[in-house]
């Protein structure tokens, strides 16, 4: 296998080199493109080559102008100036059939693929194969076999996708692509969701498109994922193309540096130094329920406690028990030395145990709402008199809370769904900091948002635990938990399987014990 | 920027254009439109389904919709109807029917809340059997008779201007302070808005729930006695497709289907727009069965309005990505 593998590897830098005049001559070269939006300039006279077969990845923090150039390129949107060149042909905008016929495709994030129609279905969707008007559904299965086989994933066909997992449901999305004959395959992170087993296994397909031939533009905010991955990489910077180079030319922090326009040396701040010496605040003693069972760990004052394992380890299901979400059948809890057992989130926040969930989008923000009303939300109460809210007390918290966090917004009142990523998902955290928790459990803190935002939010949590505050951190990315804890608590199979402290982990460790 | 809040701000309010237009085209084709008298007419045709369309708002910004309006309505008024005239006080004839028609409401709201049931469902079905209450209790028989110091309170006007219309101002006033000044407002958007994060912000969005559901239930029930009071007999039929003049008034003003947006003062011209189009329709000889159709057509139209500006807004939105 692993020979086969290296021949591979080996035929593909031959058949590279005898393709060495093609290599030339780009299959998509942006030229001097710009766009304004009422008066903003989002993209400035970015130019751009991509040659056939490369994985090119394209870095920026958020608003740094990487959706605007996609939607340029698949049509979404037309630019103000400059042209597009696909295969050496001038355009000076794209239709989004155009982009399509070109063999341009792009994989979301948020799926496109319907839950109740299996694997196969999806793949031929709207293009099903018809003999006399009826689908000829053992000719799409017998293709869509075919297309798992060729790019060497094992699938079953007639899964409903709703059944699979996430990192499937993204696989599923790129065989559509490939089915439809896309040679640029554009991947807008497609790793967030993804855990490291996952990733390596979406990896694994990439390459082999790569050898392929197919072309992909590959965005990711985890830069390993660059390194590891990627051929080529262009950072661009508030609209600007800050360079193009070879990835094995330029190293993290320089890479960093380019994407912020400033150097960021050390990623993780300083740990607090508390570490678990502090007093036991919250101690779960075998826990179980319909999700998880004999679920053991303390947590002390002042220490961020990690949480690491695949996805489906069962950890924000833990979670949701500590935050009242979901009841314990068995066990029991006990939280500032009384026993806790919350009913509703109401009771988990008046205990003093605030969640920063996963899904910003779908469970953290009122989309249609002001920042204001955002960050008061829980806190409403406490704000109003006797119910009512005449006074300044909301505008004080959210300006407070808006300098204190650095949240950059035009002002109280923009709805919160105008803000990036990063500093959405601040306002969620000032929201549950105005509770005033004891105990913050943040799930997935970071996920998707760009690097300088990660990094306040970084120091935030160091800044809380030093305050006294304790953390509990639930995070796919290794470099994060490694980064951050004071220990690591490993789940796997539904319940806890080994704890780390700090000195004691690596990634290869923490993966070691996660599947077992 | 300021093009793209200039746009979304004429949208919201294009609607107040639409009404003065209204005024003016019915002034220049109906004679007599355009006097005090008919401009009272119209204020006091609108005070019950504008109370109706209070409630209606609230439900509509969770998320909901509420069916059961009309019939609560109805069942309310032949209820005190009954009441009083088997000799009841007034007063409380008046109290026992409005806590009734909360029940009703409350009934509505835990079956959303407690059962997940489709509101559009678990109302049509309140809707019905309501209707059928009304029906039962009467005998399908209007009950007149009562005391006629009751109907005084349609008549009554102070400065000129008729009770009923106050009350509905009393009304519109408390609910636009309670929806933009209060704790339960926030809860109300923010329910709307994303009820999953609400809930995670530690907040019980089933009572909340519950509450605009009873909210409805009693506004619609002080409608009924307002109609009551108007037509000095409970009519076991009254009532009948004031949802629909509530939901496309709430729609017309801009309250989002969806939930979590719309502002009361612009439900309260769409109630005047719904007013001005009936009477006006009215006033030009326009039979029932064309009224029904151009009310129809109404509806169709604010909805289809409604997402074409969320369309262009979002089309804006996007361009800030």
């Amino acid at each position: 296998m692993e020979r086969q593998r290296r021949d591979h590897s080996l035929l593909s830098l031959i058949h590279s080199n005898q393709k060495g005049n093609e290599m030339d001559t780009p299959i998509l070269r942006v030229e001097n493109v710009s766009k304004v939006y009422s008066g903003v300039t989002v993209l400035d006279d970015v130019s751009l080559e991509i040659y056939p077969g490369e994985i090119h990845s394209l870095c920026g923090e958020n608003g740094a102008g990487k959706s605007t150039l996609i939607k340029i390129l698949t049509g979404a949107i037309t630019p103000a100036s400059g042209r597009i060149f696909v295969d050496g042909k001038q355009y000076d905008r794209l239709t989004p059939r155009q982009s399509m016929d070109l063999g341009i495709a792009v994989i979301y994030q948020e799926f496109s693929l319907i839950p109740f129609l299996t694997v196969t279905e999806n793949i031929f969707y709207g293009r099903e194969k018809s003999h006399l008007g009826l689908c000829s559904s053992r000719e799409m299965r017998q293709k869509a076999i075919d297309l798992c086989n060729e790019m060497g994933i094992e699938l079953d066909v007639d899964m409903r996708v709703k059944d699979l997992g996430i990192a499937y449901q993204q696989i599923v999305e790129i065989l559509k692509a490939v089915s439809l004959n896309s040679r640029i395959i554009i991947m807008d992170e497609p790793t967030a969701p993804l855990t490291v087993h996952e990733t390596a296994i979406f990896f694994r397909l990439i390459r082999r498109l790569k050898e392929k031939g197919t072309t992909i533009i590959f965005i990711s905010h985890r830069l390993e994922e660059v390194f590891e991955i990627c051929d080529r990489v262009t950072v661009l910077c508030d609209g600007h193309k800050v360079l193009t180079c070879m990835t094995g030319e330029i190293d993290r922090s320089r890479l960093v540096a380019a994407m912020v326009g400033r150097e960021i040396t050390n990623q993780y701040p300083a740990p607090s130094g508390n570490g678990d010496d502090g007093e036991t605040i919250l101690e779960v003693e075998d826990v179980s329920n319909r999700y998880v069972h004999d679920i053991c760990f303390s947590l002390h004052k002042g220490e961020i406690l990690g949480f690491g394992g695949l996805i489906g380890a069962g950890r924000t299901e833990v979670m949701r028990i500590l935050f009242g979400l979901d009841p314990y059948s068995s066990g029991s809890i006990r939280f500032k030395g009384k026993p806790y057992r919350p009913r509703s989130t109401k009771q988990a926040l008046d205990s003093g145990i605030g969640l920063i969930p996963e899904d910003r989008k779908r469970q953290g923000i009122v989309p249609c709402r002001p920042v204001r009303d955002n960050i008061c939300l829980s806190v409403e109460k406490r704000l109003s008199d006797h119910w009512l809210l005449f006074g300044n007390a909301e505008k004080d918290l959210a300006d407070e809370s808006i300098r204190e966090l650095n949240i950059k917004t035009s002002g109280l009142n923009q709805l919160i769904r105008n803000l990036s990523g990063g500093n959405q998902q601040k306002a969620v955290l000032a929201k549950m900091l105005a509770t005033n928790c004891d105990v913050l459990i943040f799930d997935e803190p970071t996920r998707g948002i760009d690097v300088g935002a990660k990094q306040e939010i970084y120091e935030l949590m160091v800044q809380l635990v030093k305050q006294g505050k304790s953390i509990i951190m639930v995070s796919s990315e290794m470099p994060e938990l490694i980064g951050m804890s004071d220990r690591i608590i490993v789940m796997g199979s539904r319940t806890i399987q080994g704890e780390l402290r700090r000195g004691e982990y690596t990634q290869e460790r923490i993966l070691d014990i996660a599947s077992r | 920027m300021d093009r793209k809040k200039f746009v979304s701000r004429s949208l919201e309010y294009a609607i107040v254009l639409i009404l003065l237009l209204l005024v003016l085209f019915f002034s220049f084709v109906a004679n007599f439109f355009f006097t005090a008298s008919t401009f009272l007419t119209i204020l006091r045709q609108v005070s019950i389904t504008g109370i109706i369309s209070v409630g209606m708002a609230f439900v509509i910004i969770t998320g909901g919709i509420d069916l059961s309006v009309g019939s609560i309505a109805g069942v309310s008024s032949v209820t005190a109807a009954l009441m009083m005239l088997g000799g009841m006080p007034i007063w409380l004839a008046c109290l026992l029917t409005i806590l009734i028609s909360c029940i009703y409401g409350i009934i509505n709201g835990l079956l959303v809340a407690k059962l997940d049931m489709p509101p559009l469902i678990a109302t049509l079905g309140m809707m019905t059997a309501l209707r059928g209450v009304a029906f039962i209790i009467t005998d399908g028989l209007p009950v007149f008779g009562f005391s006629a110091t009751y109907s005084n309170f349609a008549k009554g006007t102070l400065l000129g201007i008729p009770y009923m219309v106050l009350l509905l101002v009393v009304i519109f006033a408390i609910a636009k302070i309670v929806l933009e000044r209060s704790v339960f407002g926030r809860y109300v958007y923010g329910l709307g808005g994303n009820a999953e994060a609400t809930r995670l912000s530690g907040i019980s969005i089933d009572s909340i729930t519950v509450s605009v559901y009873a909210l409805c239930g009693t506004l619609s029930g002080i409608a009924g006695l307002v109609l009551l009071s108007r037509t000095n007999s409970g009519q076991p039929s009254s009532g009948t497709d004031f949802e629909m003049d509530a939901i496309t008034a709430v729609v017309l003003g801009g309250v989002s289907l969806t939930g979590g947006e719309g502002k009361l003062s612009l439900v309260m011209v769409g109630v005047l727009i719904m007013g001005v189009l009936s009477t006006g329709m009215l006033m030009c000889n326009i039979n029932d069965y064309v009224q029904q159709l151009v009310k129809g057509l109404v509806l169709i139209g604010a909805v289809a309005f409604s997402s074409i500006s969320q369309k262009v807004r979002q089309n804006m939105g996007a361009a800030k990505a």
